[in-house]
């Protein structure tokens, strides 16, 4: 238990206006211990990012609403904190790193000034001069020359600027980073190298990771465990050999899997899943994924799936109940 | 290889389009040579930024080149005037990159497809024209009932339906396709790419598709290009290469595709140094210098052209260049 930096239990977030109520997150639970590193992966609208905002607390007041479950983060529940005390977690113990670098970055100030702040917020020391020092040492830390401190955002290129923001996550040495599709905006070669850094620091800091991503081929590369998400609901999680080695699959992990072009084999057709992601406003009553899958049965329409539990494997789907037709 | 004795589609000898800029002169595409041949899919890849797009637009005269010579079928473009050209464009149309802000939001599904129509008289009448648009709906799988939906109310993937029926209503022989799947997710990207090919078997269309997805344009195209700062470097049938790579820029760029398998996890990535060099009064030299690992003098001096290296395989590097030779330069 000492190792576990992060536990989710039974999470469900709602998003309520006057004309509909949207569950985007329906009883999600997963654990990451110190050091490890998580994919998240999943379509757009399955509840990923919102999943990262309710870890720090980041989700919009007035019109989301966590119904149940717990976020205990080092044995504190990070819901029942004051704001107050969030925010002391924010930013110096969880830091996130943020989809679109363009628009994470303040472009009235020096990513200097930018660095500096998360620093000053979050140390007791607030001499100037130590946080000038420790602001250049990010900076060089993610490969970016320390003179270029007193530079704008627009001076800088795409990855230069996730850079900036990979240098501001890690300012105060968090215990766990969320990275919320971090190389999406960047050319392969450039993610590459974005990649490549973020391992290194890694390995070389020790730090949690939680990689929000929809690229599988990230995935393989960089995570120790996996969490597959499908409207809401985690369907299979397990280590990145379960899910990659496996031979057992949710339906869904399998229709993603052959959606993607194969870049060794020669196929003439790709095998996409048919249909759409339901409208989460209305997610059916039994499973899911039920509307879109193959090997849907009468059970699946009228009640949730059950889990499947194998080792460290999980995959929810009435598939491989027992007694199931698997 | 195999159309050696058939005549390309469309064909664009030294195309050059630059735009000016408060600097200077941008060089967005720099004289670039290509053939597409009917029937066939030639890919465009490379960063963002290298001129992809404007390369595309270039081509249907969307931006007027500087340049060059763009011969469609047999014809020379770059000179026709405003009503040849529109006549033209029915053949050859495109596919836009983000479905969400490509279509008018205050139109309904059915008058989208139905203006390419309304605008060029291809019927005489109404009743000839939406009884068209609803063929056009079942052959890009768009159910009858969103007839009458505004964009809004569809998603990215039945979106991007819309615009590939809108591209095909003019029957056109040649579509550029620009980006159509970078906005949609990994499934639906699949169900449009399928869309794609199968309408190209059966309508016999020619794609230019635009990318910068690699694994995609592996799938679909039979030619691929690959461009670095406006011009291209390397050209060569699909799997050629991807099995054989010769520009450094190509090598690299096929190795930092992530592939999604455990045992290519600690495989250790060829990573670009450094950052595109700026496309504008470029110095004469490859643009790819400052990047490449393997750059020599002449490298900085002189910009190599375009070399055949058998099987349709075409390089711009001075390196393959003196290896081939023997007469090794570094």
């Amino acid at each position: 238990m000492t190792n576990n930096l992060l536990r989710i239990k039974d999470l469900s977030v709602i998003y309520k206006t006057d004309l509909e109520t949207v569950y985007a997150i329906n009883g999600v639970s997963l654990s990451l211990n110190k050091g490890e590193t998580l994919g998240l992966v999943g379509e757009t609208g399955a509840g990923k990012t919102t999943l990262a905002l309710s870890l720090l607390r980041l989700l919009p007041e007035r019109t989301s609403k966590i119904t149940c479950g717990e976020i205990m983060f080092k044995d504190k529940n990070i819901l029942e904190m004051s704001a107050e005390e969030v925010r002391s977690i924010r930013g110096a113990q969880i830091a996130m790193i943020f989809q679109d670098p363009m628009t994470a970055l303040n472009p009235v100030l020096t990513i200097g000034q930018q660095i500096g702040e998360a620093i000053e917020l979050h140390s007791e020391d607030t001499n100037k001069e130590k946080i000038e020092k420790r602001v250049e040492e990010v900076l060089s830390l993610v490969g970016i020359e320390p003179v270029r401190k007193k530079d704008y955002p627009h001076q800088f290129s795409g990855g230069m600027k996730q850079r900036v923001v990979i240098a501001m996550a890690l300012a105060c040495e968090p215990d766990l980073i969320v990275a919320d599709e971090p190389t999406t905006a960047l050319d392969v070669t450039i993610q590459a190298q974005v990649l490549k850094m973020m391992r290194d620091l890694r390995d070389r800091l020790g730090t949690a990771m939680i990689m929000i991503t929809h690229d599988l081929g990230i995935v393989a590369q960089i995570c120790d465990n996996v969490a597959v998400m499908y409207a809401g609901n985690i369907v299979e999680s397990g280590t990145a050999e379960d899910i990659f080695e496996g031979d057992e699959h949710h339906p869904y992990t399998i229709g993603l899997f052959n959606s993607i072009p194969d870049l060794e084999n020669k196929t003439s057709r790709l095998k996409p899943i048919p249909g759409l992601m339901p409208d989460p406003t209305e997610i059916p009553i039994g499973c899911s994924f039920a509307p879109r899958c193959v090997h849907c049965m009468e059970i699946c329409k009228t009640g949730k799936p059950t889990q499947y539990v194998n080792g460290s494997h999980s995959i929810v789907c009435n598939l491989f109940a027992e007694g199931g037709a698997k | 290889m195999n159309n050696q004795n058939t005549k390309p589609l469309l064909e664009t000898k030294d195309l050059c389009k630059y735009f000016k800029v408060s600097r200077g002169m941008l060089h967005a595409v720099d004289n670039v040579n290509l053939k597409i041949f009917p029937g066939k899919t030639l890919g465009v890849v490379g960063e963002s930024g290298c001129g992809k797009s404007t390369l595309g637009r270039t081509i249907l005269r969307l931006l007027e080149p500087t340049s060059g010579e763009i011969i469609f079928e047999g014809k020379n473009i770059e000179n026709y005037n405003k009503s040849m050209m529109k006549k033209t464009r029915q053949d050859m149309q495109m596919i836009f990159q983000d479905p969400y802000s490509s279509i008018d939001p205050r139109m309904t599904v059915e008058d989208i497809i139905a203006e390419y129509m309304i605008i060029n008289r291809t019927y005489s009448n109404r009743g000839e024209i939406y009884k068209r648009v609803s063929q056009l709906m079942d052959t890009v799988g768009l159910a009858k009932r969103l007839k009458d939906a505004y964009p809004h109310e569809l998603d990215g993937g039945r979106r991007q339906r819309i615009g590939v029926a809108r591209a095909l209503s003019l029957n056109p022989k040649f579509i550029v396709c620009d980006e159509p799947v970078s906005a949609l997710d990994v499934s639906i990207q699949a169900q449009i790419l399928n869309l794609l090919m199968d309408l190209q078997e059966s309508l016999s269309l020619t794609y230019m598709f635009v990318t910068h997805n690699l694994s995609v344009v592996k799938h679909i195209s039979d030619d691929i290009m690959v461009m670095y700062l406006g011009q291209c470097v390397e050209r060569a049938p699909s799997d050629e290469l991807f099995t054989n790579p010769m520009h450094p820029y190509t090598k690299a760029l096929l190795s930092a595709i992530p592939v999604p398998k455990l045992s290519m996890r600690n495989k250790e990535i060829e990573t670009i140094k450094g950052e595109v060099t700026s496309p504008i009064n470029p110095k004469p030299g490859c643009r790819f210098a400052a990047r490449c690992q393997f750059v020599c003098d002449v490298c900085r001096e002189k910009s190599p052209r375009l070399v055949d290296y058998g099987n349709s395989h075409f390089a711009a590097c001075f390196m393959i260049e003196s290896m081939r030779n023997g007469n090794k330069v570094i």
